[in-house]
């Protein structure tokens, strides 16, 4: 492949003046994407500006109760931190379905995000959870929800010079629960035909108070499914709640058809993981009670 | 295109080489440094030929930049045996007839070794979801497993007994 050059440094404000100079020039997190798609020639950047030699942006911290995880941590590293693992079990899965032991020592969030793939297996997860993401660029930092960073196949809505700094997941009541599952012809290393992130908050007699939705690979982009969501809320996750809440999530299916799977699958798949997942994450809200 | 300088310590070794901005880890290790035990099978991460670990962690060296070793520790399969003198879980990949062709092997040995330094006792299951980035197109996987298992199981012996 052409060789980009490389460059490695030591603050944000770095990245985004080599990001800016350069609209060819892509962040380098654990490269297990980026490589791959230089290798192949489908991209061909000036240059590769690596995150990971800027301390902050690896690792996971706590402001208050919210968690913080910075754009450049492998998806492995997420399991060392057992407060995370017990405040967001259905991420920290999510993010360690993805390839194999090797990549996802190397791969990140952020990178599994900014590849904008419709099946990326964290993004359902941290859509379900309601995290946002720090940007930086040119004109500074802003927030933004992670469900509008990507916006088709393979694209994203950051602008020139801009990239995602850290996740940040909110703060949650004493009831709350996360998952995510995934339905894949084997079981590793494997890209999901549907994904389903479910996330939870009920209260002290077991009403759901809020839920959140999100699905991968039934459209272009994931999608948050607010219908499904309501058709929890109120209840206490009876039957007739979770048959709304699946017709709400295959009505907002808009799968393709490939070798994974046809339409018909992926949009019943999506409403049975769908169920699983939101019993899941309801068990995992009740147990922390 | 410059050239960039590098200085990471590979197999307990100081090493320094140089390198073009876009060569893999796995580019330098082999044809600059000639350590070609690393094997490239796919080049994109998926059949794990070229494991190695980096600061401890086992990764494909194919999807490492060679300049992101800067300052790193770099563990390929040419330092897994004590001179001449096996490790386990090479001793058992030939004793359970753990390879045919031979060329996943290196990256096998890598991964499972990761795999024993942090977990003495796995289950199949473990070992199986563990070495799941690693193909092999001869044996079926089933020699590989039992190999990694029986080294295990030597390794915790010789512990107790150490």
């Amino acid at each position: 492949m052409p060789s980009p050059a490389f460059h490695a440094p030591d603050t944000v404000e770095g990245v985004v003046a080599l990001l800016s100079g350069d609209p060819t020039a892509r962040p380098l997190g654990g490269g297990t994407d980026l490589i791959v798609q230089m290798r192949s020639g489908r991209i061909a950047p000036g240059a590769v500006v690596d995150l990971k030699r800027i301390a902050a942006l690896s690792g996971v911290r706590r402001e208050g109760d919210v968690f913080v995880i910075g754009a450049a941590t492998r998806c492995t590293a997420l399991k060392d931190n057992a407060d995370l693992c017990a405040a967001w079990p259905g991420v920290v899965e999510a993010a360690n379905l993805i390839g194999s032991v090797q990549v996802r020592n190397r791969a990140t969030m952020a990178g599994n995000l900014c590849n904008a793939s419709p099946a990326a297996d964290s993004v359902p997860a941290l859509v379900a959870a309601g995290a946002t993401c720090v940007v930086a660029g040119p004109a500074g930092t802003r927030e933004v929800a992670v469900q509008d960073i990507p916006v088709s196949p393979g694209k994203t809505s950051l602008a020139s010079g801009e990239f995602v700094v850290e996740f940040r997941l909110p703060a949650r009541g004493a009831r709350a629960g996360d998952a995510y599952l995934r339905s894949i012809p084997r079981t590793e290393m494997d890209i999901a035909v549907v994904g389903v992130g479910a996330n939870l908050d009920l209260d002290a007699e077991g009403t759901c108070t809020a839920a959140r939705i999100a699905l991968g690979a039934v459209a272009p982009t994931v999608v948050l499914v607010e219908a499904a969501g309501a058709a929890l809320v109120g209840t206490k996750l009876d039957d007739g709640a979770l048959s709304a809440m699946v017709e709400a999530v295959t009505a907002a299916c808009a799968p393709i058809d490939d070798k994974r799977g046809t339409v018909a699958y992926r949009k019943a798949m999506a409403g049975v993981l769908a169920k699983r997942t939101v019993q899941i994450a309801a068990e995992r809200a009740g147990a922390k009670a | 295109m410059n050239r960039i300088h590098v200085n990471s310590t590979i197999n307990g070794d100081v090493t320094e080489f140089l390198c073009d901005p876009g060569a893999s880890l796995l580019d330098v290790l082999r044809d600059t440094l000639h350590l070609t035990g690393s094997k490239e099978g796919c080049g994109s991460g998926d059949c794990g030929a070229c494991t190695v670990e980096l600061d401890g962690e086992m990764v494909c060296s194919c999807l490492v930049l060679a300049a992101e070793a800067e300052g790193r520790t770099v563990a390929t399969i040419e330092g897994v045996a004590e001179g001449s003198v096996l490790h386990p879980v090479q001793q058992k990949f030939l004793e359970h007839a753990a390879l045919q062709c031979g060329f996943c092997t290196p990256g096998f040995i890598v991964a499972a070794k990761s795999l024993l330094d942090r977990n003495p006792n796995p289950t199949e299951t473990e070992v199986r979801y563990w070495l799941a980035g690693n193909l092999c197109r001869c044996t079926g996987y089933d020699k590989i497993v039992r190999a990694v298992m029986d080294a295990a199981a030597e390794l915790r012996q010789e512990r107790t007994a150490a």
